[in-house]
């Protein structure tokens, strides 16, 4: 420490002359890395004692600098012209004078530098409830105009390119088949083995099946499909609309006079629509599967008897109301990933959180709509 | 040469949210013109463009298209001056998801009856004309930011458009294919009579074909100059837009400490 003192002390020593000059004497390793003096003892030396008129610089026995010793004299620059002293740079190395006649070349524009304001707690709040009418208001304003958009498809007016419609029912269809199958045979084996358990106590090993089957088919297999989509599907979409965004390819649309919604949410929309309630399906009978191998496997149950209880815990209400919260489910995904793609702004980390956010917003109303469902379910008494 | 007054545009104002970017804009774009829009980075050109294209309304004035006022004229009528346009955004902006040739015909399938063969043989042509002829099966993503930048263009005037608008079109580009494109505008002005705005830095761009301009400044956030490049070269006294036309050799230090 003490050496480290003594080597910064080393480096800077005043000379003041009768006139009012200050030199300014720089010694040695004036590089970044290497302890340095600071500028507040040129303003010490400056603010006291007699007034001193010009500042100038001894570089003699200076022997390497980089930008540690123009930030120093930057500082010292600043100083002077503050209390009107004059800087003679003559006694600088040419190539600092240069670097320092550069950095004061174009000045500081006015009202560039952010001011940092502590905002109080009421206007945070105010401001925070602004945004979330705002925010508010832009999701029913694209649930409205999706709504439009969907009836001029029905009357066969939207306009949107076929093939993307048949890419986009293969990217969300066939391309989700994989994961899909994993989480719904070990859903179906979870829930399996969680009856299992429980009925075992009662000797009621054969109603696993009962459990499975109702569960999977009525609204985990939607429910898992959903939320696979979400992740996978959804956040596609933000990705892909948010890119277009960035690249000014959904402006290009615009300008061309063709809606964004129509050609590129309207088809992402048909193809979960369509492939979730099939995805569904396929996540039912592989839950189903999964149930049957606990059941046979662990519970000495026999195939048929298995299945023939299935059959009977079955019937085609529970089979629509599965269908119908994977359709909703389809349409919110959808409606999720496309208006927070929509909605990027215009960097990277944007297209990122747009996706983070399609996710978080499409699982949100993936469980509230579960939640709506179930109770209008339960007052109908279905 | 002046034609008719194609643009106007009448005081003014624009801006994100309460911060004003510029003020007071006044100046007319004529039919035929090579309209330049220059100023310092960060002077609002592009955001000028965005609300003359229709992408952003003004914070106040007016954008007048032929007498009809662009932002206060229904959805219909504004649809119908929007199809008068060609854009060439400065990155390209070609739909990734399609080929070139797909990207060059999707406004001709949108906006006209013409058979699948037709739009192929337009296709050809306006690639030919950006020099890209034999490259309608590639993605975007298959070629270099200038070609994306030529096949922008290509779209841009797939519909023959009146009224061609370019953000920093030689953003990118090597001094050659600069000076191709700088003779394509001249062309497309020359034979199709299409009125041209143009947002550049380009200094060498706007001497050689451009007609008309206005220089926005950043400081006074206001525009202070309009007219021929050539002629404000040689004639105004403002230091700003002579240090900027002369790339800062006149018009005041370039050291301000």
């Amino acid at each position: 420490m003490t050496n480290e003192k003594v080597s910064i002390e080393n480096k800077l020593s005043f000379f003041q002359s009768p006139e009012g000059t200050l030199i300014i004497q720089l010694r040695g390793d004036w590089k970044i890395g290497n302890p340095l003096p600071s500028a507040d003892e040129i303003e010490k030396k400056l603010t006291a004692g007699a007034r001193v008129e010009r500042v100038g610089f001894d570089t003699r026995e200076l022997k390497a600098w980089d930008s540690g010793l123009l930030t120093f004299l930057i500082k010292v620059k600043e100083f002077c012209s503050q209390n009107k002293i004059q800087l003679e740079a003559e006694g600088l190395p040419e190539g600092a004078r240069g670097l320092l006649k550069l950095a004061s070349a174009v000045a500081e524009r006015k009202g560039a530098r952010k001011e940092i304001k502590r905002e109080p707690f009421l206007s945070l709040v105010g401001a925070m409830a602004i945004e979330f009418y705002r925010s508010t208001i832009e999701m029913i304003s694209f649930i409205g105009e999706a709504t439009i958009t969907f009836t001029k498809f029905l009357v066969g007016k939207a306009t949107f390119r076929r093939t993307d419609l048949f890419l986009l029912l293969q990217e969300c269809g066939a391309q989700a088949l994989p994961v899909v199958s994993l989480i719904s045979i070990l859903l179906g084996l979870i829930l399996g083995f969680v009856g299992a358990i429980q009925l075992k106590m009662f000797g009621a090993q054969l109603f696993v099946a009962d459990v499975v089957a109702i569960g999977m088919v009525r609204v985990m297999g939607a429910i898992m499909t959903g939320i696979i989509m979400a992740g996978r599907t959804g956040a596609a979409f933000a990705a892909q609309l948010g890119t277009m965004e960035v690249n000014e390819e959904i402006d290009a649309l615009k300008t061309l006079g063709i809606s964004p919604m129509e050609f590129l949410v309207l088809p992402r929309m048909i193809a979960l629509v369509i492939m979730m309630p099939l995805l569904c399906v396929y996540s039912d009978l592989l839950g189903i599967l999964g149930g049957l191998i606990v059941g046979v496997g662990m519970l000495d149950l026999g195939l048929i008897e298995y299945l023939n209880r299935t059959r009977e815990a079955l019937n085609l209400t529970t089979f629509g109301i599965g269908l119908f919260h994977s359709a909703v489910f389809g349409v919110l995904v959808a409606l999720s990933g496309c208006l927070r793609g929509m909605q990027c702004e215009r960097s990277a980390s944007a297209v990122g959180y747009a996706a983070t956010s399609a996710v978080v917003t499409s699982i949100v109303s993936i469980i509230v709509a579960t939640a709506v469902i179930t109770f209008v379910c339960q007052v109908l008494g279905i | 040469m002046a034609g008719k007054p194609e643009i106007t545009v009448k005081n003014l104002d624009m801006g994100y949210g309460s911060f004003v970017l510029m003020r007071d804009l006044n100046f007319t774009v004529n039919r035929g013109d090579i309209f330049i829009i220059m100023g310092g980075s960060g002077c609002g050109k592009s955001t000028l463009l965005k609300i003359l294209i229709g992408l952003k309304e003004p914070s106040r004035g007016q954008v007048l298209y032929g007498g009809a006022s662009f932002w206060e004229t229904d959805p219909d009528e504004r649809e119908r001056i929007m199809k008068r346009f060609g854009i060439l955004y400065q990155q390209g902006a070609l739909w990734s998801s399609m080929t070139l040739a797909e990207n060059i015909a999707l406004p001709l399938e949108h906006y006209t009856d013409l058979s699948p063969s037709q739009i192929r043989e337009i296709v050809s042509l306006k690639l030919s004309l950006v020099g890209l002829a034999g490259f309608e099966d590639f993605y975007p993503s298959e070629i270099s930011g200038g070609m994306r930048k030529r096949a922008g263009l290509a779209r841009a005037m797939a519909l023959d458009p009146d009224i061609l608008f370019f953000d920093e079109p030689s953003a990118g580009l090597d001094p050659i294919s600069s000076r191709l494109l700088d003779d394509l505008i001249l062309e497309l002005r020359n034979s199709l009579g299409s009125t041209i705005v143009i947002v550049t830095h380009e200094l060498a761009s706007i001497f050689a074909i451009a007609n008309n301009s206005i220089y926005l400044d950043v400081e006074s956030r206001t525009m202070t100059a309009s007219g021929d490049p050539k002629k404000l070269l040689a004639e105004s006294k403002d230091p700003t837009v002579r240090k900027f036309l002369t790339r800062g050799a006149e018009g005041g230090e370039m050291e301000t400490s």
